[in-house]
């Protein structure tokens, strides 16, 4: 495969960090590949944008940074209007639909969904709006398994919250899978 | 309890001597009362850990026959925390001297009263630093002379016993050098007591304290201690309420042990892993 | 197939907390600093399941201390702490030279000085390492650029500082210790681990507890056990025992740097990527190190001939080593986060200083293979 190299944004709490290592741990565990995911760190716990970069490649990932990413995720218009310009010429920028509109200024191919006012309506609980992403990103890429990002939530997170992260999962999924890239 | 007659040569490493102090000071009468309080309540030295820092008093560490560990200054607190923690079974002493305990020993002290573990730490009060020859120090107090303070100190004092009390030893206690049999009493109740005890005892240093204000020699500084100090509670203190107390003023064994509480810790990692 | 549960997807300080845990360690004092606090959060979960402890301290200074006095009861301990923190243990950690007193202190450095950068990379304190503490004394310090590494050289640092009993730094970074990669859990037995060695002594016999074996070592006695000796910052003779005299002096500092300098050979380890044939060399370690590869590799498909030398022992220094892979190289290039510590031993240790280059980066940033690339370029005249 080509290495992929990711980025993604958002604000605190939305869980953009969670959802970085959910995906590069289901590559290196669940799919044998290198795989590597940092992230930005700052002063503040809680609020303001946060960024995680992640590679995902068949051969030995050295430099571990992403500088222009070929997936660029951005869930906020904040995050989006400081990262959009980062991206290679050609890559895949996936936004939210509520919470960012599009200004289309960089050459790369732009999918806005309504992740989270799908995940509002049909499951109720933010806090699967970044596995519900991650689906979406999953089904419009390609990138990995589905089945390896389960196998992770497996692992982490309590059997009584599988039901719901699997649900966000695939509505994820469906939606991404209608776009073409 | 006690086995046989106290020698002090059972408890002493005779390579050390002589020691370092100055003909006069009150040390080697701290000295011979912890030895005595060990040799009374029948001690196995090879359980006994003895961790000090630097300064004068410090120096204990290495005359007496147990495991002993002369450490840097004003840290001895925390190498006896990890001694202590580690092998709880040890007794953990701790001698100190006014500016290694409360100087820039202060933050040890205070926490390792907060976590009630269970060292015995005694304050040798000699209201000056001795070693490096008559610098002032917390508990010096203010209008004394030191060689930091030629026109007299403008530094106020801590009190051990209320410091210790409000850090949250559950066993603290004063006497002074003039009052031996008292010291190793209490000494004895110290290290018997689960939980942090302080042991403040006033010792002279004539060489430069007493030099330096004028209070005389050795001899003399000692009736000192017997005039200007009362058990706690007497009732000279309604005319004279600047005398200093001894005695015990707290002694507290409701609250947990620090190491005992680290062991239930230990039980419920030990299940959450099962 | 590997066990799967062998196989974690961490952070460096986890992959150095799996490193620990694998060496035995039995007792842990901290303090909470960025970005090393993963390494004692880790270590408050995991030692009480083993039975071991943890401890945070007041201070970093107290953390220092209780590791020591933990040691001297018998237990592998470790503090970990990052630049202001290990300022602070400096004193305590010429302490555990003086008495020799096994410990491993990691040092997740980030950059400086003072408050400085605190969630930001750095390689700052390489040279605090070495001379953090006062007067002479020798020290063990370790690096790594991979997760897989930081297990490997915890363990190493554990079993160096049973073997030479001192104080082993384990120089981690804020890149290695915060990013996330696969880490493989070695078997048991796959790594050599050290255990402490005691005095064969019996009760009765005199034990000198500072007097080396014909082989330099030194066999400890836990404090409980049978035999009661003097542990001291002051210098010591055989006994434990304050001494002055010129001779124990001398003899004893001539013992604390001998141990260490005189086993360069069995301490030092580094690791070599297309260096057979390599005319310009890229020397590196810790996250430094990764970039110096990417560019290596990347480079060779271009027929460049680049090698990769990787430090994973910074102290002692590797001097002839270096000297020899560095001989005969056009140029070589030292690659790390500061304003040049390792390429000062470098142009020390080869035979043409002035081939000695560095390409560096001190803004917080992780040097970029695009950074190395551009001064390569210059040294081989092809501008940038």
């Amino acid at each position: 495969m080509e290495r992929s190299r990711l980025v993604f944004s958002g604000s605190g709490g939305q869980g953009v960090i969670t959802a970085a290592i959910i995906l590069a741990k289901a590559a290196a565990i669940f799919e044998n590949k290198s795989a590597i995911q940092s992230q930005s760190y700052g002063a503040a716990a809680r609020g303001g944008s946060t960024r995680s970069d992640i590679i995902i490649d068949d051969s030995e990932i050295y430099f571990p940074k992403v500088i222009q990413p070929n997936i660029l995720v951005c869930l906020t218009q904040e995050s989006y209007n400081k990262f959009s310009a980062i991206i290679r010429p050609g890559g895949l920028l996936l936004v939210d639909s509520k919470y960012v509109t599009i200004e289309k200024k960089v050459d790369a191919k732009h999918i806005a969904l309504p992740m989270y006012d799908t995940v509002i309506k049909k499951i109720g609980k933010p806090i699967v709006f970044n596995i519900c992403m991650l689906g979406a990103l999953i089904g419009v890429s390609g990138l990995i398994k589905p089945a390896s990002i389960l196998k992770v939530l497996e692992t982490t997170i309590p059997e009584d919250f599988m039901e719901m992260n699997k649900k966000a999962l695939s509505l994820g999924l469906e939606m991404g899978k209608k776009e073409k890239y | 309890m006690t086995k046989q007659v106290f020698n002090f040569k059972d408890y002493i490493r005779p390579r050390f001597f002589p020691h370092i102090w100055c003909p006069g000071c009150g040390h080697g009468i701290v000295l011979g009362s912890l030895l005595r309080a060990v040799h009374e309540l029948g001690l196995d030295k090879n359980e006994i850990v003895i961790t000090s820092g630097i300064g004068c008093s410090s120096r204990i560490s290495g005359y007496v026959d147990f495991h002993s560990l002369h450490t840097i200054h004003g840290r001895a607190l925390s190498f006896a925390t990890g001694v202590k923690l580690s092998k709880p079974h040890l007794k953990a002493i701790v001698p100190m001297g006014d500016g290694d305990a409360l100087a820039i020993g202060g933050n040890h002290f205070i926490h390792a009263a907060r976590r009630n573990i269970d060292i015995t730490a005694i304050v040798m009060n000699n209201r000056i630093y001795g070693m490096t020859g008559g610098q002032f120090s917390p508990l010096s107090g203010l209008d004394k002379k030191a060689t930091t303070a030629p026109y007299s100190t403008i530094d106020r004092n801590f009190d051990v016993v209320e410091l210790a009390k409000s850090a949250g030893a559950t066993f603290v206690a004063r006497s002074t050098v003039f009052h031996a049999n008292e010291c190793k009493n209490l000494l004895k109740k110290g290290i018997s007591h689960k939980g942090f005890s302080v042991v403040e005892i006033l010792t002279q240093c004539p060489t430069y304290y007493g030099r330096k204000n004028k209070e005389g020699d050795a001899i003399q500084m000692m009736e000192g201690y017997k005039t200007n100090t009362v058990k706690i509670g007497s009732k000279k203190l309604e005319k004279n309420p600047d005398l200093i107390q001894r005695g015990i003023f707290i002694e507290n064994t409701d609250i947990p042990e620090y190491c005992e509480a680290y062991d239930k810790i230990i039980e419920t990692a030990m299940k959450g892993k099962a | 197939m590997k066990n799967k549960n062998n196989i974690r997807f961490v952070q460096g300080n986890e992959a150095c907390v799996e490193g620990a845990i694998y060496a035995g360690i039995d007792f842990f004092a901290g303090y909470p600093i960025t970005p090393s606090t993963e390494i004692m959060e880790h270590l408050a979960t995991r030692l009480p399941q083993k039975g071991g402890k943890f401890i945070q301290m007041e201070d970093e200074i107290a953390s220092m201390g209780a590791i020591i006095g933990a040691s001297l009861t018998g237990n592998k301990v470790m503090t970990a702490t990052s630049g202001p923190g290990f300022s602070l243990k400096q004193e305590a950690l010429g302490y555990a030279c003086m008495a020799e007193i096994p410990c491993v202190i990691a040092n997740v450095q980030r950059g400086g000085p003072s408050t400085g950068n605190p969630t930001h990379v750095s390689q700052g304190d390489v040279n605090q390492a070495r001379w953090g503490t006062h007067g002479d004394h020798a020290i063990i310090a370790l690096t790594a650029s991979n997760h897989q590494d930081v297990f490997k050289i915890t363990v190493d640092a554990f079993n160096m500082a049973e073997t030479y009993r001192t104080p082993v730094v384990l120089l981690l970074d804020e890149v290695i210790g915060h990013m996330r990669e696969k880490l493989v859990i070695p078997e048991p037995g796959e790594i050599p681990v050290v255990e402490r060695l005691r005095t064969s002594v019996k009760k009765g016999i005199d034990y000198h507890p500072y007097l080396p074996r014909e082989d330099g070592r030194l066999p400890m006695s836990d404090f409980g056990a049978e035999h009661r000796y003097n542990v001291t910052g002051l210098f010591h003779d055989m006994w434990g025992f304050p001494n002055n005299n010129p001779e124990v002096v001398s003899e004893l500092l001539r013992h604390l740097v001998d141990k260490i300098e005189n086993n360069v050979h069995e301490i030092s380890m580094h690791k070599e990527y297309w260096m057979d044939d390599a005319e310009y060399i890229l020397i590196s370690y810790g996250s430094s190190a990764r970039s110096a590869i990417h560019l290596a590799r990347n480079r060779r498909s271009r027929g460049v001939k680049l090698g990769v030398l990787e430090l994973q022992t910074l102290w002692p220094f590797p001097t002839e080593m270096v000297k020899e892979k560095c001989a005969g190289a056009k140029a070589v290039i030292v690659v790390e986060m500061n304003m040049g510590q390792v390429v000062t031993q470098v142009k020390n240790a080869v035979d043409n200083p002035q081939t000695v280059f560095l390409a560096n980066r001190i803004d917080g940033q992780l040097i970029s293979p695009t950074d190395i690339k551009s001064l390569l370029r210059m040294i081989q005249g092809k501008g940038v």
